[in-house]
């Protein structure tokens, strides 16, 4: 088990209700990280067009999440 | 350079940062803020970003701009918060020694930063219904007035 905190931005925030919380999680990587909070960020899909982002640093859904990580949850962009 | 702010775009001061002698051209791109969007009436927009990651996404693309298509300076602003009909939302800047890196490398900033950058626009309708940009498909409640905001809204 890890404990992560976890960011949520947009969408994701308001569907959590919180902007960050801190989670004890059995996750391997930032799709498990996705995955596992999903009811909390309402996505229906897993990666897709979403973005990750682990300790300020952009990442892949296969990158592995360590204890301590601080990963933020992006719902789709939208800017200009 | 790469610039978050809550503050109106100053146009004129950033076309002067630009100014370079051996420069003998400038493009800039300016994203406005528009009324309508898939057939809804619009009455403003709100941005987040997160501006850590904002900044040195947007930076990686300027130098990425730069490999391509050599350019003397470039800059880029992107407006947060609540921003009404007319705003500039985004704006872009390439000055280089001629036309054509100038033009192209402004359309490769402005394109990539569309896509790539930590930024999210919420659209409020006229009716006062409003909706995350690009985010229908991954609501949580597909029917209610959440799962159905625009597909897009480009400010251009």
């Amino acid at each position: 088990m890890k404990t992560l905190t976890v960011r949520y931005f947009a969408l994701f925030r308001e569907n959590a209700g919180v902007s960050e919380e801190t989670l004890t999680l059995d996750a391997v990587t930032a799709a498990d990280v996705f995955a596992m909070t999903r009811d909390r960020h309402g996505s229906h899909e897993p990666a897709g067009h979403c973005k990750v982002a682990i300790n300020d640093e952009m990442a892949d859904w296969q990158s592995p999440v360590n204890d301590g990580d601080t990963v933020l949850l992006f719902p789709p962009v939208a800017g200009g | 350079m790469v610039t978050i702010t809550d503050k109106p775009i100053n146009i004129a001061k950033l076309r002067e940062s630009l100014f370079e002698p051996s420069a003998g051209g400038y493009t800039a791109f300016e994203g406005w803020v528009r009324n309508h969007n898939e057939g809804r009436e619009v009455e403003r927009l709100e941005y987040e970003a997160y501006e850590p990651l904002a900044v040195s996404e947007g930076e990686t693309i300027i130098a990425e701009a730069k490999e391509l298509y050599p350019f003397e300076k470039a800059s880029f602003v992107h407006r947060v918060g609540l921003l009404e009909i007319g705003e500039c939302a985004v704006w872009v800047g390439v000055a280089a020694r001629h036309r054509d890196e100038a033009f192209k490398a402004c359309r490769y900033i402005i394109d990539e930063l569309k896509v790539r950058l930590p930024v999210w626009k919420k659209e409020h309708y006229v009716d006062g219904d409003s909706g995350w940009v690009n985010c229908e498909r991954c609501s949580r409640s597909e029917g209610s007035s959440m799962s159905n905001p625009a597909a897009s809204h480009d400010t251009d």
